[in-house]
């Protein structure tokens, strides 16, 4: 079958992992459209940060199916190298790699994995490091650069794979207050321009403003899903109640 | 709070490996020479009256025992070059995703590493031939070439160890990174966290090395004509008992001329490579 924009860009049906004897998903389903932004929020421990590296392989789950445009994750045969390069990640602790400049981090990926001319994917890479706002510190090193900085840089770095689909874990959980607004914009902007994202997040404001759909998670299982301002004004579920009134 | 004079050990600076490796110090150096002063002192209350002075002597061999020594640097680089060479595909090999490849690599790490030093330097003596063809040409193993390659195998399994603690101490966030941009694990490997291993390994590294000097003299039990068993030469042809003790305590210091810069430069680069 093949797969056309008008059918989800990533569809979850049933999907179970364990690590071990802890059921971390008990039976996830969800959809995701192309263009659309989702944000995952829930407790700690509730399968949100499994959930992400379930669609691009890096967690292999037990049962159930994921398609990533048509394609079945769950699947032994699954060449994963070919779905990670329509998938990008953005990780809480940036992971960006030390002994390399930022550029050279930008540029790393597809020029030894899709094989492009360097030359081009110099320009872009560039170019999206001037995207993030990060102009004049394409020869710094990670370790030079403020937690903010290195996470946009992480973005940009995933940017330059040119993915159909971005997954950001919890991206601003280890930043400073101040640099926490500088990343949001970046994800804001990347939204606005199309990006389909699925996001783990804590920041409510920033769920409320940026995604389509507002999903809940707790105990491995998604409680309710809704648009934010339904998902905000009036939570279905006395979990999500429960969980809003304790952070907000 | 004092950091750093606390016994209590989970305020003590996190440090990787459990022990701070043995190495030479300047007091190492210090008592060698006053050692060597004092046994200059006794052998020539000792000596005979009418024979020729100690230090005397000491210099005129010295240009027999730079010979010895040359070749125990000579066997100590090219034992480090033979081990560093093997031992680190054979590190890699510990942390393969094949469980075979990644146990019986263990087995031979492991092997390597536990023997006793001379019981390698024998099997090799004894086991390989004293010369190989290959092809047409007869390429000679004299015992030097012979205990060198005994020598490298301790260094390869020590090295194959490095290696696998370097891999592994590099935080997995690296791997998940490198996986999430659809990158080959040899890519990642090659690219990503070898390179952050050299930095790690460079000081151990180092301090294998400086093991490997010392160690160098062992081939002297195997016959082989090194510093150790020239000034054993030395002293028999010598025939006298005062001259002992400070021809071996000349050797000694020799060892630590050689092998205290490095001692120092290993220091300076875990100091500079500390993570702060």
């Amino acid at each position: 079958m093949v797969w056309t924009p008008d059918q989800p860009l990533v569809s979850l049906r049933a999907v179970f992992k364990s690590f071990g004897a802890a059921r971390v998903l008990k039976g996830v389903s969800m959809e995701v459209m192309k263009g659309q932004v989702i944000c995952i929020i829930g407790p700690s421990g509730s399968g949100k940060s499994t959930l992400l590296r379930c669609v691009n392989a890096l967690v292999p789950i037990e049962s159930g199916s994921i398609l990533v445009e048509g394609q079945e994750v769950n699947d032994p045969k699954l060449d994963k190298l070919a779905l990670r390069r329509k998938v990008g990640m953005v990780f809480q602790q940036y992971n960006l790699f030390p002994h390399k400049t930022a550029l050279e981090n930008v540029m790393m990926a597809p020029i030894h994995v899709l094989k492009r001319d360097q030359r081009e994917v110099e320009r872009q890479a560039l170019a999206l490091i001037a995207k993030v706002r990060l102009q004049g510190k394409e020869g710094a090193h990670p370790g030079e650069l403020s937690g903010g900085q290195q996470q946009r840089i992480a973005i940009a770095r995933s940017l330059a794979m040119n993915p159909d689909i971005m997954l950001f874990d919890e991206v601003t959980a280890a930043l400073d207050p101040e640099t926490v607004k500088d990343v949001l914009v970046t994800i804001r902007e990347l939204a606005a321009d199309g990006m389909t994202c699925m996001i783990v997040t804590h920041e409510m404001g920033f769920a409320r403003e940026v995604a389509n759909e507002v999903y809940f998670t707790d105990g491995g299982l998604l409680v309710e899903h809704a648009p934010p301002k339904e998902f905000f004004a009036s939570p279905k579920d006395p979990r999500t109640r429960q969980f809003l009134d304790q952070i907000l | 709070m004092i950091i750093g004079r606390t016994d209590l050990a989970v305020l003590k600076p996190f440090r990787i490996g459990a022990a701070e490796p043995w190495r030479f110090n300047a007091w190492h150096g210090a008592a060698l020479v006053a050692a060597l002063i004092a046994a200059v002192g006794i052998g020539e209350a000792q000596a005979a009256p009418g024979t020729p002075d100690i230090i005397a002597t000491m210099l005129k061999w010295t240009p027999l025992l730079a010979q010895g020594f040359a070749l125990n640097i000579a066997m100590s680089f090219l034992a480090m070059a033979i081990g560093t060479v093997t031992g680190v595909p054979l590190g890699l090999a510990q942390v393969s995703l094949l469980p075979q490849v990644r146990a019986s690599s263990w087995f031979v790490t492991q092997f390597f590493r536990n023997s006793p030093w001379l019981v390698l330097l024998f099997y090799c003596m004894l086991l390989l031939p004293f010369e190989v063809r290959i092809g047409h040409t007869i390429v000679p193993l004299p015992g030097w070439l012979k205990s060198t390659i005994g020598l490298s195998l301790p260094v390869m399994a020590n090295m194959s160890e490095l290696v696998r603690g370097a891999v592994r101490s590099i935080p997995f966030g690296q791997w998940e990174a490198a996986d999430s941009l659809a990158m080959t694990r040899a890519q990642t490997l090659r690219m990503i966290i070898l390179p952050q291993c050299i930095k790690r390994m460079t000081p151990p590294w180092m301090n294998l090395y400086a093991i490997l000097t010392v160690a160098t003299p062992l081939t002297s039990v195997v016959g082989v004509s090194e510093a150790m068993t020239l000034t054993g030469d030395i002293l028999s042809s010598e025939g006298r008992s005062e001259l002992l003790v400070p021809m071996y305590l000349y050797l000694l210091l020799w060892f630590f001329l050689y092998c205290y810069p490095i001692a120092r430069a290993t220091l300076a680069l875990e100091k500079r490579f500390a993570v702060t």
